[in-house]
């Protein structure tokens, strides 16, 4: 059994003609994104705790909850929630408390956490506190701004990294597919309205790198093939390059897929999002490393890449 | 390459071993305290338990310390006769102004206020404007005194977090002006908010003549034993830092609750002077600028202790009895952050944890055997190597692990088998190539060393700046996939290849099973 792989992707001498569809692959690349970002607009995403500030108490009543009682209950102790909602099983309720305006709104909102939990072990004795979670507005948008830096500064270590490890041609490209890529995880994320979240922002970066280790291993194979062939035509020796590493990024991208997939089947309330996320920006990557990272090298133009090859 | 010493197979094989025993200490409920046992700690998601979030209140800071330097200033004025008028305190701008008596005066006051001591360097600075003499407080040095209040304010936290029975609190600094702490157990944090969000300020101080107008040089406070508003002195004849101890007791007159505290001798003998002098008078006793009770004074008290009866309860006497003893904070704290989690919910996701890590696992596992034979099967030797690796060294710094953490060893070990794929690929190319097995296994380890650098390090980048500017357990989760790159590189780069190479030395094939 150990002597010979039982399986492949592909036949390792199955030479698919992947240029023949770049245009088609960039412009239905370059339709997806735009409609995200219009959809990070409209409707927007859905800010977690984290980024809007406000509070979320999530608690298991020992019955079936009774969510009629359990409003009643906060409406008499004055606390007005923005959604009492059942998560998981009948006995899981969620209320969630967008962050209260004014000059002391700090204290109001620890106020509010400890006035939710009174209230609802009053209503319902026996309940248990899952979690309760208090954001201030002030921390809420420091970490926004901190998430946004992380973004930001990965993007561009990112692009010097590859500019110094290769030449700018592809240091271009790779950017320009990472953005297609994140806007997409983005657009994603504004329809299945999973909470935009620290954690969420982990799962971001991830993708960035997963999918730029992709690219990084099909763009050295393109530069390897540059100098071995110095006579094939640009479009070739692309096609060449992707088939050749072709069954390596289905493979990895395989194992990252089996591993994120447990995670969104039975990470619970808190990784399901996550690895949602993670397992569509697996697609998204491998997809952009084959349709769209190669065909932008070809729309840079052959000239340039040949030189810079020959010049190394 | 293709040549290990035996050198090289000992490190590598003492480096496994190393793992393992690094790891063994994690499966022992309680290690022996004489060795030096090192075990991963479990995050607050995972065992359950409060994070708080406090904030120091730069403003109340600002606010005192330009009260204190406002007495400074008058008395010094007051002491080289200078004469001043429209002394205002702007807390807005965090500054002070005044108009010197006459123009002759003005470089003798403008000089009196530059000798002014500051208690940082740089605190503050003196300017002229519009003929009046300005002192303004400066940001840097303000933070700067935030720096030293959060200092203080650590150790008051712990002494009040240790007096209700916490067990294995971590109090840390967070920035120039914020404290965090963690209880780990505690599902119910909201005692202990109470209790730091009380400032435990104590002053004694007597009543303006006239206690119900305000009047120069005292304010008007809220009386809580009779919710009326009284003037006190704004004068401290006797504060709670003379306190050395105090204790919640059952008063024998009333037989309600009431709080004793007893003054070192500083203290004792200011009380005994101040009594002295007032009887008939009545004595404030202010917490946090509220006035717990003003009684009259009937006798001088000498002995330097004494009783505050404020209607309190068993749990208030004994929560105030605590803050007098633990000390008073330097300023306000509030908190701003506050995550709590039970302890069923924690149990729950070590379980959705554990669970997700062993099928992840068991898919790449088989994943590899399936599409890559003989190499896949070493390729998941190394891949159980690496996860020893893994918590071998959160064990050795005694990291913590939260569930985005576990997120991050199981994304790591689906990342690892990469450099076996790129691995398993190039040698196969180079079979087809015509090559021999031990030039194919040569070049095709060479070639894809440096793709594998290439795509760890980019993947690398990422997750420094991932734990650079994230918080809590989103740079937890960035910490692992860190360690997990090191450790992956080890593992392909070394320990794979040398079982590759081992079998190819002992069985010599004809044919690489690629």
């Amino acid at each position: 059994m150990l002597s010979r792989p039982l399986f492949r992707f592909v036949r390792d001498d199955r030479r698919i003609n992947f240029m023949r569809g770049r245009h088609m692959g960039l412009i239905v690349s370059a339709v997806l994104s735009i409609a995200s970002v219009i959809l990070f607009f409209q409707p927007g995403l859905k800010l977690g705790l984290d980024f809007r500030g406000g509070i979320i108490v999530e608690a298991q009543t020992p019955g079936p909850a009774d969510f009629g009682k359990l409003r009643a209950a906060l409406d008499h102790a004055g606390i007005h929630p923005d959604a009492v909602q059942a998560f998981g099983s009948p006995r899981d309720v969620r209320i969630s408390i967008n962050a209260p305006e004014g000059a002391d709104r700090e204290a109001q909102t620890q106020k509010l956490v400890d006035g939710v939990k009174s209230a609802i072990s009053a209503a319902e004795p026996g309940t248990q506190v899952l979690r309760a979670d208090a954001v201030g507005a002030s921390v809420s948008s420091e970490l926004f701004r901190d998430g946004l830096l992380a973004l930001g500064f990965s993007l561009a270590m990112i692009l010097i990294y590859i500019w110094v490890r290769f030449e700018r041609e592809f240091a271009i490209s790779a950017v320009v597919t990472l953005i297609l890529d994140l806007t997409k995880t983005v657009g994603f994320l504004a329809i299945t309205r999973f909470e935009f979240d620290l954690v969420m922002v982990a799962a971001l970066l991830t993708i960035l790198g997963y999918s730029t280790n992709d690219k990084v291993v099909v763009y050295d194979r393109i530069r390897e093939n540059l100098r071995k062939y110095r006579t094939m035509p640009l479009r070739e020796l692309l096609d060449l390059s992707i088939n050749e590493t072709l069954n390596r990024t289905l493979g990895t991208s395989m194992t990252v897929f089996l591993a994120a997939l447990p995670l969104a089947l039975f990470g619970g309330s808190t990784l399901t999002g996550f690895a949602t996320v993670m397992l569509f920006g697996i697609v998204v990557g491998t997809s952009s490393s084959i349709f769209i990272a190669a065909p932008l090298l070809l729309l840079m133009g052959e000239k340039r890449l040949r030189k810079e090859a020959v010049a190394d | 390459m293709m040549y290990y010493s035996r050198l090289r197979l000992l490190g590598v094989a003492g480096i496994c071993l190393i793992g393992v025993l690094l790891c063994l200490p994690n499966f022992l409920r309680s290690p022996s305290p004489s060795l030096p046992w090192r075990q991963i700690h479990l995050g607050l998601d995972l065992r359950g338990g409060s994070y708080l979030l406090l904030q120091l209140d730069l403003k109340s800071l600002e606010h005192d310390r330009l009260q204190s330097l406002q007495d400074q200033a008058r008395q010094t004025l007051l002491d080289r006769s200078l004469g001043y008028r429209d002394f205002a305190r702007d807390d807005a701008t965090a500054s002070l102004s005044f108009m010197p008596r006459s123009d002759a005066e003005r470089d003798a006051a403008l000089k009196a206020m530059q000798s002014l001591p500051p208690v940082v360097p740089n605190e503050f600075t003196t300017s002229e404007k519009d003929g009046r003499i300005v002192l303004t407080l400066q940001h840097e040095a303000m933070l700067a005194r935030a720096r030293e209040a959060v200092a203080q304010s650590i150790e008051i936290v712990r002494r009040r977090i240790d007096a209700t029975g916490a067990i294995d609190p971590s109090i840390a600094r967070e920035g120039d002006d914020r404290i965090v702490v963690e209880l780990p157990g505690v599902s119910d944090p909201e005692r202990i908010k109470s209790l730091l969000g009380t400032t435990a300020r104590l002053t004694f101080r007597l009543l303006a003549p006239n206690p119900s107008v305000a009047s120069p040089g005292s304010t008007m406070l809220e009386d809580e034993s009779v919710h009326t508003q009284v003037a006190v002195q704004d004068h401290v004849d006797v504060d709670g830092t003379d306190l050395t101890n105090a204790g919640a007791v059952i008063d024998q007159q009333s037989g309600g609750w009431a709080v004793t505290f007893q003054l070192n001798s500083a203290g004792a003998t200011a009380f005994a002077n101040v009594t002295r002098a007032n009887v008939g008078k009545r004595f404030a006793i202010v917490l946090d600028n509220k006035v717990i009770e003003a009684p009259n004074i009937i006798n001088p008290i000498t002995a330097g202790n004494g009783q505050i009866t404020g209607g309190f309860d068993a749990r208030s006497a004994s929560d105030l009895a605590l803050l007098l003893r633990a000390g008073a904070l330097p300023a306000p704290l509030s908190v701003v952050e506050q995550r709590t989690i039970g302890p069923s919910l924690g149990a729950a996701s070590i379980h959705a944890g554990v669970i997700s890590l062993l099928t992840g696992l068991l898919l790449v596992i088989a994943f590899m055997v399936l599409f890559y034979g003989r190499f896949g099967l070493y390729a998941d030797i190394a891949l159980f190597a690496n996860l020893i690796l893994m918590v071998a060294i959160l064990s050795l710094f005694q990291a913590t692990l939260t569930l985005p953490g576990m997120a991050g060893m199981l994304l790591t070990l689906g990342m690892a088998v990469d450099a076996n794929i790129l691995i398993n690929e190039r040698i196969r190319e180079e079979v087809k190539r015509g090559r021999g097995p031990l030039q194919a296994l040569q070049a095709g380890f060479d070639r894809a060393t440096g793709t594998i650098i290439d795509s760890n390090a980019t993947a690398f980048l990422a997750h420094v700046m991932l734990f650079v500017f994230g918080t809590g357990p989103v740079r937890n989760f960035a910490l692992t996939i860190t360690i997990g790159i090191v450790t992956t590189l080890f593992t392909t780069l070394l320990l794979s290849r040398l079982l590759v190479v081992r079998w190819y030395a002992l069985a010599r094939p004809k044919e690489l099973p690629v």
